[in-house]
């Protein structure tokens, strides 16, 4: 199956955010793959407030089962959260655990006053009652299907399909 | 034998002393901890990880700091923590150490946080729990007699690399009363598996173990010829209780000789840290104007103690 060029996806996403935002609003990119695509989305629209990063490791529901991963990231949220207008940012939106998890986090720095969520892909197979606002494309995988952001030494974004 | 801190997957079961470690587990401890210091500038100062369990601080010697450390470490991993002031309690009545055990296992604990006058109570807790087939159990040593103090050798090594970077090229001097002291234990093991060439112990004769040597450091007696070009200080704690044998004749002697004074630090390099494990004797193992000066990093230790402890207990809960 031919995979859509990641970087066409990042700025068609970008033109559909444009004109949609407040004046305040933030982006923040769920590590490691988010963080990519929200730093194109922030440099495509001019954003004044700088960007969040979330590693979202410590709010997994999976951590009784598997434990912390190796290489952690740390969250940086520099802005006021409380009252402010938050877009979540991620590559590829699957179960919807990952984006449940980002919202937990992000109620630790304050109360925003909305959340929206863009997302590069959207795959299929929600587990949580959790949709995108803004999504550049929409597909449906299998299971035992991977989809993954990955970024090219030239440091181009490229989506590649694995099987688990 | 498999070292018995670790689980067959050689992950960490138990943190019991740093001998033995790898230095990978020791850099997935120290890398771990990193992202947990962003955590105390939050609104919210917790984090889900630990959230339903139950963490046992088992202080059988008393301590104020190492306790409080490990409590909010766990309370800001949002478990539930119950202090046994062990001096008050059941042991006083005679129940023997493993028989407490067993009837915190019978309430459900998680965890045990434990500090002991006798070398290697924690080993036997470990032991007995893994007799027991309780592998859920987790054990941390938070002070074993004269053997180890891990949890503080980590934050002194997560120390020394937030403001020096790189192991591989540091003189570290550790300061004072090594024989006796578990702190310096488990500094030293911490520095060696973390590569560092030059590790030098200044002391009187009376306390420097008399195999020092064996252990892969330079012993000095004269602190300025010790502390020369160092990039690190790390000062112990005098114990009181030293002064009443004969190892030491007064607080006042220990202190010219072995006090750490700016005029002895001169002889370190411009840019070296001093650190201290607390609580401090001023004017015994180190002056005012040093500690309260701009080399020491004392209390930045205290801060990056509370990560590392709550990097270690989830390291440890998330098997």
């Amino acid at each position: 199956m031919p995979l859509p060029d990641a970087e066409r996806l990042c700025a068609a996403l970008a033109e559909s955010l444009r004109g949609e935002l407040a004046a305040d609003a933030a982006l923040v990119g769920i590590h490691t793959g988010g963080v990519w695509v929200a730093e194109r989305l922030h440099a495509a629209l001019g954003l004044k407030t700088p960007l969040g990063r979330l590693d979202i490791s410590f709010y997994r529901d999976d951590f009784n089962r598997s434990g912390l991963h190796a290489r952690l990231k740390s969250s940086e949220i520099p802005f006021e959260v409380t009252d402010r207008a938050i877009v979540i940012v991620d590559d590829v939106l699957y179960t919807g655990r990952t984006i449940r998890a980002a919202m937990n986090e992000i109620f630790d720095y304050g109360r925003p006053s909305r959340i929206d969520l863009a997302v590069l892909v959207d795959r299929g197979g929600r587990e949580l009652p959790i949709q995108p606002r803004w999504c550049a494309h929409a597909m449906s995988l299998a299971p035992e299907q991977n989809l993954q952001l990955e970024q090219g030494a030239d440091g181009r974004l490229e989506l590649r399909l694995a099987h688990a | 034998m498999r070292n018995p801190q670790l689980n067959a997957a050689g992950g960490l079961q138990h943190l019991l002393t740093i001998e033995g470690l790898p230095r990978e587990i020791l850099n997935e401890i120290l890398d771990t901890a990193a992202p947990f210091t962003e955590v105390a500038e939050r609104e919210v100062k917790k984090l889900p990880l630990l959230r339903g369990k139950s963490v046992f601080n088992l202080f059988f010697e008393n301590s104020t700091r190492t306790r409080t450390t490990f409590e909010i470490a766990a309370k800001r991993l949002s478990a539930d923590v119950i202090n046994l002031n062990i001096g008050t309690s059941s042991a006083s009545k005679g129940e023997t150490l493993l028989d407490t055990v067993d009837n915190l296992c019978a309430m459900q604990a998680d965890m045990f946080v434990v500090r002991h006058a006798s070398s290697g109570a924690p080993f036997l807790i470990a032991r007995h729990l893994a007799a027991m087939g309780y592998d859920h159990i987790h054990v941390i040593n938070a002070g074993d007699g004269r053997h180890a103090h891990p949890t503080q050798g980590l934050l002194d090594m997560y120390t020394i690399r937030h403001y020096k970077r790189d192991f591989t090229r540091l003189s570290v001097a550790i300061v004072g009363d090594v024989l006796h002291s578990r702190v310096a234990r488990s500094q030293i093991q911490a520095l060696k598996t973390l590569g560092v060439p030059d590790l030098r112990v200044i002391g009187p004769k009376t306390l420097i173990p008399a195999d020092a040597e064996g252990l892969g450091v330079r012993v000095f007696h004269d602190m300025r010829a010790g502390l020369k070009e160092v990039d690190v200080v790390m000062m112990l704690r005098l114990q009181n209780e030293r002064m009443q044998g004969a190892l030491l004749p007064s607080p006042q002697e220990f202190f010219k000789y072995y006090g750490l004074t700016a005029d002895k630090l001169a002889c370190a390099r411009p840019d070296a840290i001093v650190m201290h494990p607390g609580p401090m004797n001023r004017g015994v193992e180190i002056d005012s104007a040093v500690a309260d000066g701009p080399h020491a990093v004392i209390l930045p230790q205290v801060t990056f103690g509370i990560a590392v402890r709550m990097a270690v207990m989830s390291m440890l809960a998330g098997g």
